[in-house]
């Protein structure tokens, strides 16, 4: 397995910024939740705020992760992302100003179209990922959608999407790992590993040559 | 040095500001709580509810809910109660007497500020309750600090005879952090003791209690100066020094890590004399409060130097992003802020769910003319957006009843072959639009009430209201009646009309006939929000590519499931250019309603599958 956290940049002694977005239903917030108690697993202290008018009836969803020896404000800056988590790619886009130049970013590549967008009142733009790559960011794209689709469960493309990043932490994978699969202990061992399944997926699909150099 | 202590490696908990209030309550040995679901408190009632010891209500109003923990603390216990920013005004009428009483089990009242309006329909600071209601105000910056001060808010409230304000805003409520609880009070009930001289407030026994109160004032001012919630943190930069307070106080330590800081968790009355100190270790002073100028306002009122709203916006949440550029204007010093241009991108406006029973209703006021619609507050205020655009005014909770009964009596020449409508949800007609039925019936009125009971308070996740037959345990309880109740109001028999939503003719008919009839009347919807137990699914439709024509009129009913896959112009016979629009069916999101069947002429609108498959799926 990628050991990869360990050459990244990211120091314990500062704060990690990591974005999570999406839209209301999608599971951004758990993905955000996930992400922190695993880092409250190794001590860290931690930080999680949402952005979410009206999520559940369809709204822009952005969740601010934000870890480290000690957390203050809980919102991460425009321009100080270290990470994003794209569960959609226009809305991965809208928020690219918050990224720092070089943050690595993994987009779920399944675009979900408003009735706004779909009554012909706005347009969704041709190309968002093309856009976002033009910036100084390391992005990676996968249709994690459908691949949830394909497990069985769309709903498991919050784990793919976890798994994504999981190799670019400043911790363990996994550590993620085993605080995502925590949260459906008590559902039985069918989902436990149904979502073991999607992470792996995760972490292969949007990382491949890393993954298959330590195949 | 703050009175909160630093968490505990080993007894950890990430949790949100909400439930923080709820621990604290917990561990202060609190009796009763109370509350009307409202963004962004409604979580902390849940997480109360959770606590069998504690006796735990939705209550039909904010008033009511203030009342009956003021009840609870008169009988001598521990009490809390918990409302969103608008609610205050409803309960301001207890309140404003209460404290005049005071507190005898202690008391909170827990007020959350919509700051950046995420879900409401205006952005009030409740800190200005402090100063009308002559009550002392704590405002935590985290959810450690929301459970420390929520436990001093009831010892506080005891020692002082006085309810304690604990005003949190979204960006304390929402946002999770590490929190560890301390050692549970025990808390012994004092009793309930009849001293009307201080209970009944009647002219000649209030009068006395004012001068007690203005008395209470002023020994707070001194606790205030001193009390370890208020306490000044130094720095290596003396060139500017804040005071700050709440979701605020973080902002400013991230923004600048050097700057001397006097931080108020005990905010109101304002520790003066403090500040005016720490004024003169600074070069420049700068007030960071969210919304209103109030500190700003009184320290420059006692003759303390400073700079606030002048640099700083009045309107929104600030944020280290917000602060940086206004400090660096004040001081002269070039500002490294990236200014990294925003997107412009499509916006994703709040919908309504995929099958909800008010599709079928707006759909219908979308398609009658000659009317002024008067709505109200819950998920059916996204009536008034696309592509309904069915509400023509929106103001606070049960307003569309008396508004329309104005828009009634005060219409001019020009409107009056126009009809008058209400919108109003069951639990919104309970808070506050029972009164205003009544208004309208016993001075003849001509409105049309629709009443959408959808058995919940949707908006906020689908608490249990009296409609529900439910309580917040989800225990069975009386379940409320409306066409009784509204016949109890004074609305004819004839004039009152049950309708399943999904049913549009059904709809139809009733609007119109009832339109028509120069009397009050109300056409009650009976189908549960779709977010609910209460609701079940039936099987997905899907769309006959071969047969839809392109007329779009399903894209009128305005569900999420409905999506355009590709439009054309034609050329009608007469000439004119006519948009089509073909559409699909999500089909894993569609839960089968059949609303949009009902606008489909070609009937291109079918099961998505056929019943073998069905079948197949229910014996799998």
């Amino acid at each position: 397995m990628s050991t990869q956290y360990n050459s990244t940049e990211l120091k314990t002694d500062t704060v990690t910024n990591i974005l999570v977005v999406g839209v209301g239903g999608q599971g951004v917030m758990t993905a955000a939740d996930v992400l922190a108690q695993a880092a409250l697993a190794l001590g860290y202290d931690v930080k999680k705020t949402e952005v979410a008018g009206m999520a559940q009836r369809g709204g822009v969803v952005t969740s601010h992760v934000r870890f480290g020896k000690k957390v203050l404000s809980p919102s991460i800056k425009p321009g100080d992302a270290d990470m994003m988590i794209g569960f959609e790619p226009a809305e991965a886009l809208r928020w690219h100003n918050h990224l720092k130049p070089g943050s690595v970013v993994m987009v779920n590549d399944y675009p979900l179209i408003p009735p706004v967008v779909s009554v012909g009142l706005f347009d969704y733009p041709e190309d968002p990922l093309g856009q976002l790559s033009d910036s100084a960011v390391e992005l990676h794209r996968f249709n994690a959608g459908e691949a949830a689709i394909d497990l069985g469960d769309r709903r498991l493309v919050n784990s793919i999407m976890l798994g994504a990043i999981a190799d670019h932490l400043p911790f363990p994978p996994e550590t993620l790992e085993s605080a995502l699969l925590k949260r459906f202990q008590h559902k039985g061992t069918a989902l436990v590993e149904l979502n073991r399944q999607a992470f792996a997926l995760g972490r292969q699909a949007f990382n491949p040559t890393e993954t298959m150099a330590t195949a | 040095m703050s009175a909160i202590q630093p968490a505990q490696q080993d007894q950890r908990q990430f949790i949100s500001g909400n439930e923080a209030v709820a621990q604290a309550a917990r561990d202060a040995g609190c009796a009763v709580a109370s509350a009307y679901p409202g963004t962004p408190s409604t979580e902390i009632l849940e997480f109360i509810a959770a606590y069998p010891q504690i006796y735990t209500e939705w209550s039909i109003n904010e008033k009511v809910s203030l009342e009956v923990a003021i009840g609870a603390s008169l009988a001598g216990s521990r009490a809390l109660c918990a409302m969103k920013h608008v609610g205050v005004n409803v309960a301001s009428d207890a309140l404003m007497t209460q404290t005049l009483i005071g507190a005898v089990g202690g008391l909170v009242l827990v007020v959350a500020d919509d700051v950046g309006l995420s879900s409401s329909q205006n952005e009030q600071d409740s800190r200005y309750w402090g100063r009308f209601a002559h009550l002392p105000i704590f405002e935590p910056s985290d959810a450690q600090e929301t459970y420390a001060m929520t436990r001093l808010a009831f010892a506080l409230s005891e020692q002082y005879e006085v309810p304690v304000i604990v005003r949190l805003t979204t960006r304390i409520c929402h946002v999770k952090g590490v929190v560890t609880s301390s050692p549970a009070d025990t808390y012994e009930p004092k009793g309930f003791t009849k001293d009307p001289a201080r209970l009944v407030m009647v002219p000649g026994n209030a009068k006395k209690r004012i001068p007690l109160m203005m008395a209470r004032d002023q020994v707070l001012q001194q606790v205030s100066e001193t009390h370890p919630l208020n306490y000044t943190e130094s720095g290596s930069d003396q060139s500017v020094g804040f005071v700050t307070s709440g979701a605020a106080y973080f902002h400013v330590k991230e923004a600048y890590p050097e700057a001397p800081v006097l931080k108020l968790g005990f905010s109101h009355p304002a520790p003066i004399e403090k500040i005016r100190e720490f004024s003169t270790s600074v070069d420049k002073l700068v007030v960071v409060e969210e919304v209103e100028p109030l500190l700003e306002t009184e320290l420059k009122a006692a003759g303390v130097t400073l700079h606030g709203k002048d640099i700083l916006p009045r309107i929104g949440e600030l944020s280290p992003h917000v602060l940086t550029p206004c400090i660096s204007k004040l001081t002269g010093t070039p500002c490294d802020e990236k200014l990294i241009p925003v997107e412009e991108l499509f916006p994703r406006p709040p919908t309504l769910c995929v099958a909800c029973p008010h599709l079928g209703i707006y759909y219908c006021l979308s398609h009658i003319k000659n009317t002024i619609i008067s709505g109200d507050i819950g998920c059916y205020t996204l009536g008034a957006g696309h592509p309904w655009n069915a509400l023509d005014t929106t103001i606070s909770m049960g307003a569309s009843l008396s508004v329309a009964m104005g828009i009634d009596k005060g219409r001019s020449e020009a409107d009056k072959n126009k009809n008058v409508l209400a919108v109003i949800g069951d639990s919104t007609f309970m808070h506050m639009g029972m009164q205003g039925l009544l208004d309208i019936t016993y001075n003849k009125g001509n409105v049309t009430v629709l009443l959408l009971d959808n058995r919940a308070v949707g908006m906020t996740g689908g608490q249990n209201a009296p409609s529900s037959g439910l309580d917040i345990h989800g225990e069975a309880t009386m379940q409320v009646d409306f066409r009784k109740l509204c016949e109890a109001l004074g609305v004819k028999s004839e004039r009152i009309h049950e309708v399943n939503p999904y049913e549009l003719p059904t709809l139809f008919k009733a609007l119109r006939s009832e339109t028509k009839i120069k009397e009050p009347s109300v056409i009650i919807t009976n189908q549960p929000c779709v977010l609910t137990e209460r609701y079940s699914q039936l099987p997905p439709l899907k769309v006959d590519d071969d047969k839809c024509t392109g007329c779009s009129n399903c894209l009128d009913v305005g569900c999420p499931a409905i999506l355009v896959t590709r439009r054309e112009t034609v050329i009608k016979p007469n000439g004119k250019e006519k948009e089509l629009a073909f559409v699909n069916i999500d089909t894993a999101a569609c839960t089968g309603c059949d609303l949009c069947t009902n606008t489909c002429a070609p009937d291109a609108i079918v099961p998505a599958f056929n019943v073998d498959k069905i079948n197949a799926v229910e014996v799998k």
